[in-house]
Order: structure tokens, then sequence, then C-alpha cells
């Protein structure tokens, strides 16, 4: 495992790296996706909601080791509260604004309301994960499903957020470059953190518990905190996908779209943030491929992750990550 | 008071499903140590092989009775044969996987059930024929229906059937053994493969039974009918203690009394989460559920 974790880089060159990606980002945003149909401009926002949602779960699933079958309700909770943050909030304040004004008002206002929206998933993160991490393997993933369940049948029946009406009306603010904003924060954070002691530690929980327990790791506290982590992020990812289709309904956020993140991370290889990245993409976009056989979609779909399982249990990527050094001819490390 | 007895009646034929799918959960698990996802999808499997036996027998065949019986066996049948092949095409290969790949898989075998099944009978709900004509007995406070008592009486026969053979029969013997401990067994001769075939071969069987029973009980059926009791039933096996099979029996009645009940005196809304919330309080408090020993395991 050790041996395939990527050297951990300078705080300048990381800088650097931010500093070109946020460059190309609004590049990109500001002049080649205009140009796109509004078709492709939606997979590719789907594709960078996926990606943070995958790369968040990977944190609990892959480098904890913690099997979470909730990361759908954290992130109906999220999206719901940012939403009703932004309809009943921040909304009414923009109006009149126009000009400047407006993109920086609105601009400001989605960023708060994208925290608060994470935040509150992480509290609940919280909430669930002190009690639920003390058990371990199955017995986590049906806690996990049940908590996921409580809150959204918690949020169908609460009529401040339309119900089982679902909750209509959510200002459009999510933009391209908002997505892949967030999704390279989610990347960037969890990549470090996983270089960091708090990463090793994680990876000692999820290689031997009872050993890391033995070495002095207090294990529930890693967990816990990768899991409140884990929340925080799918819960801003919830937002964003909100705000995207001005529509949240409890039925998208059931224990199904769990499983689809579930499947991003393990067929991307848990514990390889570069295979989670590569499966939402991979899987966002082969369903609309798929589309020409529509109702073998889904069939193709299920046999290829039972397939997968037999033959490639470690994912695309099993534990590795891209490094630079592979693009590099005769320099294969 | 009325009301209250009523529905502890509806709570028991409810539970009563909810044990027979429960039963195969408790069973698999307490052999493989794996939550068989695809479980529930078995028993939607089964609903749906009763409603085209019926479909193509009832012109045949006028005795509703008759058909049930056959419409069962014939499910149970299929779901046996089906049960086998999930687990020696799936399962078997990952036998000293990680446990997480098992888990994922059965959740794969799940949803590839799921969307085979909307893709070969259909994704809209189907009618499931009134095989017996519904006629209610009142006994002073209690009324009961015909349906109910039919319910009631497959369940015990069909538990006391399997309590019998796991009780009384040499493979019985073998089932305990293995789950005992595989390697242990396997050093008697006990050919491990074979008891877990049986394993699944028996809970499918089971479940299938308890999809004709939801189809009379409940007539609308349809391919993702499975995942909801299949979560209730696992969360059943759970409560009583998994790998238990009088408590698959005893959290199976507790889940569709606590169902009933929540619907009659609560709300219908919240049907689904009691379950859960059972769930949670369960793992909370009582871990290895209510009539499950503690064990020192480590994975």
């Amino acid at each position: 495992m050790a041996a395939s974790t990527p050297k951990p880089q300078t705080g300048a060159r990381t800088l650097a790296w931010v500093g070109v990606y946020l460059a190309a980002l609004i590049l990109l945003g500001q002049l080649v996706i205009p140009q796109l149909n509004p078709y492709h401009t939606q997979i590719l926002i789907l594709i960078g909601i996926n990606i943070t949602l995958a790369v968040s779960l990977n944190l609990v699933l892959g480098f904890a080791g913690q099997f979470s079958i909730g990361h759908a309700g954290f992130m109906a909770l999220g999206g719901y509260t940012s939403a009703a943050m932004s309809h009943y909030v921040f909304e009414p304040l923009v109006v009149g604004q126009t000009g400047l004004a407006y993109g920086l008002f609105v601009n400001g206002y989605f960023a708060a309301s994208l925290l608060s929206g994470g935040i509150m998933a992480a509290v609940a993160g919280l909430l669930v994960g002190i009690p639920t991490l003390r058990l371990r393997g199955d017995y986590l993933a049906i806690a996990t499903l049940g908590m996921g369940e409580i809150i959204r049948v918690v949020i169908l029946n609460t009529d401040l957020v339309g119900g089982a009406r679902g909750f209509g009306d959510i200002p459009p603010w999510t933009t391209f470059t908002w997505v892949f904003m967030i999704a390279g924060i989610c990347i960037l954070v969890v990549r470090n953190l996983i270089d960091s002691t708090f990463g090793r530690a994680l990876i000692a929980v999820r290689e031997d518990e009872d050993a890391a327990s033995a070495m002095g790791i207090n294990t529930t506290r890693f967990k816990v905190l990768a899991f409140v982590l884990g929340a925080f992020f799918a819960g801003v990812a919830g937002g964003l996908q909100g705000h995207y289709i001005q529509y949240l309904h409890t039925n998208s956020f059931t224990f199904l779209r769990s499983i689809e993140i579930i499947v991003f991370v393990v067929l991307g290889g848990s514990g390889s943030i570069t295979g989670s990245v590569i499966a939402a993409a991979v899987l966002t976009i082969l369903p609309e491929f798929l589309r020409v056989a529509q109702s073998w979609r889904m069939v193709i779909y299920s046999t290829l992750l039972v397939v997968m399982m037999l033959t490639r249990p470690r994912g695309l990527m099993g534990g590795t990550e891209f490094q630079w050094s592979w693009l590099l001819p005769g320099r294969k490390s | 008071m009325e009301q209250f007895v009523q529905q502890i009646i509806n709570g028991l034929s409810l539970g009563a499903i909810y044990a027979l799918i429960a039963l195969g959960y408790t069973m698999v698990y307490g052999i493989l140590r794996l939550i068989n996802f695809a479980h529930g999808d078995v028993y939607m499997v089964g609903a749906f092989v009763g409603f085209y036996v019926v479909r193509w027998m009832a012109p045949a065949s006028p005795s509703g009775f008759g058909l049930l019986i056959i419409s069962i066996a014939a499910a149970m049948v299929a779901c046996g044969i089906l049960g086998f092949i999930i687990e020696r095409a799936a399962y078997r290969p990952l036998r000293r996987a990680p446990r997480l790949n098992a888990l994922i898989t059965a959740i794969g075998v799940s949803l590839l059930l799921e969307n085979l099944g909307q893709l070969v009978f259909g994704a809209d709900p189907k009618d499931f024929p009134a095989l017996v004509e519904r006629t209610t007995f009142t006994l002073g406070i209690i009324t009961i229906s015909n349906i109910q008592v039919i319910v009631l009486l497959t369940a015990v026969l069909l538990t006391i059937a399997l309590q019998f053979i796991v009780h009384r029969t040499r493979m019985g013997t073998a089932m305990r053994a293995v789950s005992f401990s595989h390697d242990a067994a396997g050093l008697m001769g006990i050919n491990i493969n074979r008891v877990i075939s049986f394993t699944f071969v028996l809970g499918s069987m089971l479940a299938a039974a308890a999809g004709i029973l939801v189809g009379l009980y409940n007539p609308k059926i349809d391919p993702l009918m499975g995942i909801m009791p299949g979560l209730k039933a696992f969360v059943a096996a759970v409560l009583g203690g998994i790998g238990n099979i009088p408590g698959a029996i005893l959290g199976g009645v507790i889940m569709g009394i606590a169902e009933t009940m929540t619907v009659g005196y609560l709300s219908s809304t919240y049907r689904d989460a009691i379950t859960f919330v059972i769930l949670v309080a369960v793992l909370l408090f009582r871990p290895t559920g209510l009539l499950g020993t503690p064990q020192r395991t480590k994975f």
C-alpha cells in the first residue's frame, strides 16, 4: 500500500496546481461551456457531482474501510438544507440586483448556501457516526442504510421543503465552474488528508482495526472524522444537484443512489482517488451510450458490476493513483 | 381494544410473510456470514412464477385451492433452482474473497434480478389473480379472513418442515456443523459446497412461498416489490439474532406487528421508517439481536 501512495507535494507546487486548475475552469466555464449543447453540459455537470460523491465516499469506504450505504441520505440532507437556505433566505436578498453586483452576490450566497448544506450533513454524519461506527462490517452497512432511509422519510414528512410533492423553485445557481471547483476541492482535501498522519491512521484502521487500536490509535475518532468529512462533501454535492435540476425529491435519494455511489468507488478501485474520478466519469457517460439499448441498460450495468467483482475484485485502478511518470516514456516506476 | 386485537392479527399475518423471507437471510448468514441482498428479489421471482403458473393453468383447473398449492410448489422449485444458480455463479467464486466484495456482488445480483425482472415481466404492476374468494370469520371481537388463515397456516407448516429438516435430518446436522465451522466440518467429511448450495435452495424456496402468499394478501406484484420486504425481512433477521432460526420468526412477527401498529395508530407515511428505527435501536443496544448469542468474531 505504502509504495503506491503518491509522494507528498510541497505547498508551493500544490498551490501552483490549484491556480492552473482554477484558471482552466474559469476559462472553460466562460468560453467553451456556453458553446456546448445543453445535453453535453448536463452530462459534464453530473460527472462533476458524481466525482465529488465518489471521492468523498472513497474516504470512508476505501481509505477508512468502513462500509457505509447511507451516502445518499447525507446528500439529501445537504441538498434540501442548501435549497431551503437559497429559497427562503438568499434568493430574496438578490432580487433587484443587476450586473456585476448580482454576480458577486449570487456566487457569495451560493457558497454560503452550499456550505450550510455541507455543515448540516456533517452534523448529521457526526450524530449518525458516533453510535454506528462502533459496529463493524455488515452491521455497519445495515445501520447506515437504516439511517439513510430514516433521513429520507423525515424529509418526506417535512412540509417546509415540500414533503411528498418535492421541493421546487430552487434558484439555478449551479454552473460548470462551481461543480468542478467543488470536485477539485474535494479531491485536494481527501488527497492531502491521505498523505497526512490522519491518513496513515485511517489506513491502519482499514487494514486491521484491532492492531491499529493496539498501536494507540483512537480508531473511533478517526472513523468518525472520516465519516463526517465524507458526509460534508455528500451534502455539498446534494446542494449542487438541487441548484442544477432546480427540483428535489426524496425518490432521488433512496438506497439505490447510495449503491450507485458505492459502485463508482468499488469499480474505480477502493482506496484510489484516480479510480473514483475515472469510474464516476465513465459510469456517468456509459448509461448515455447505452441509451440505444434502453431497456437492457441497467441489466448490462448490473452484470458488469458482478463480473467486475468476480474478475477484478480490486477495481479498475486497484489501490494505485495516477502519476505523471506514467506519461513519460521509458520511466515506468 | 377491538382495533388493537385486529392490528395484532393483521400484523401476525404480515409478520408471517416477513418471517418466511427472514428465514432465508438468517440461514445464509448463519452459514456464509453473507447478507444475501438478492434474497428479496428471489421472493419477487417467486411471486411472478406463481402469477404465470396461475395464468396458464387457470382455465384447466377451476379449483382455487389446488391451483394455489400447484403455484406454490412451482414457485418453490423455480426459486430453488434460481438460488442454486446464484450461489454457484456469483457467490461461490468469492468464498475466499474479502467480505466487502461478496456484499457488493450480492448487491449486483440484486440489481440484476430487478432489472431483468423489469425486462422479462414488464415494469408495470400486475394483478395477482384472486385464487381464493375472500371471506371473513368473526369470533367474538376477532375478525380474520380466510386469506390470513391460509397465510398463517402455510407459514407455520413451512416453519415446522424447516425445523424438521434442520434438526432431524443428516443434511440439517451438516448445515449446523458447517455454520459452526467450515474447516472443522470439512475435516469431518462434510461436503461444504453441497451444504451451502442446499441452504441457498432451501432459503430461496421459502422466499418463493412468501412471494405467493404476498400475491394473495396484497394482489399487486411488480419487479421492484422485493426491495422493501427484503430489507424488512433482513431487519427481522437481525432483530431476532441473525443466524438464529426461531429468532427470524420472532423478528418477522415483531416487525409485522410494529408495522401495522404504526399504520393503525400513527401514520402510514412512517410505515417504512419504523423498520429502520427498530433496526438502528437493535444494532445500538443489542447488536446480536433478541435471541442471538454474543460471539467474538473478527473481520
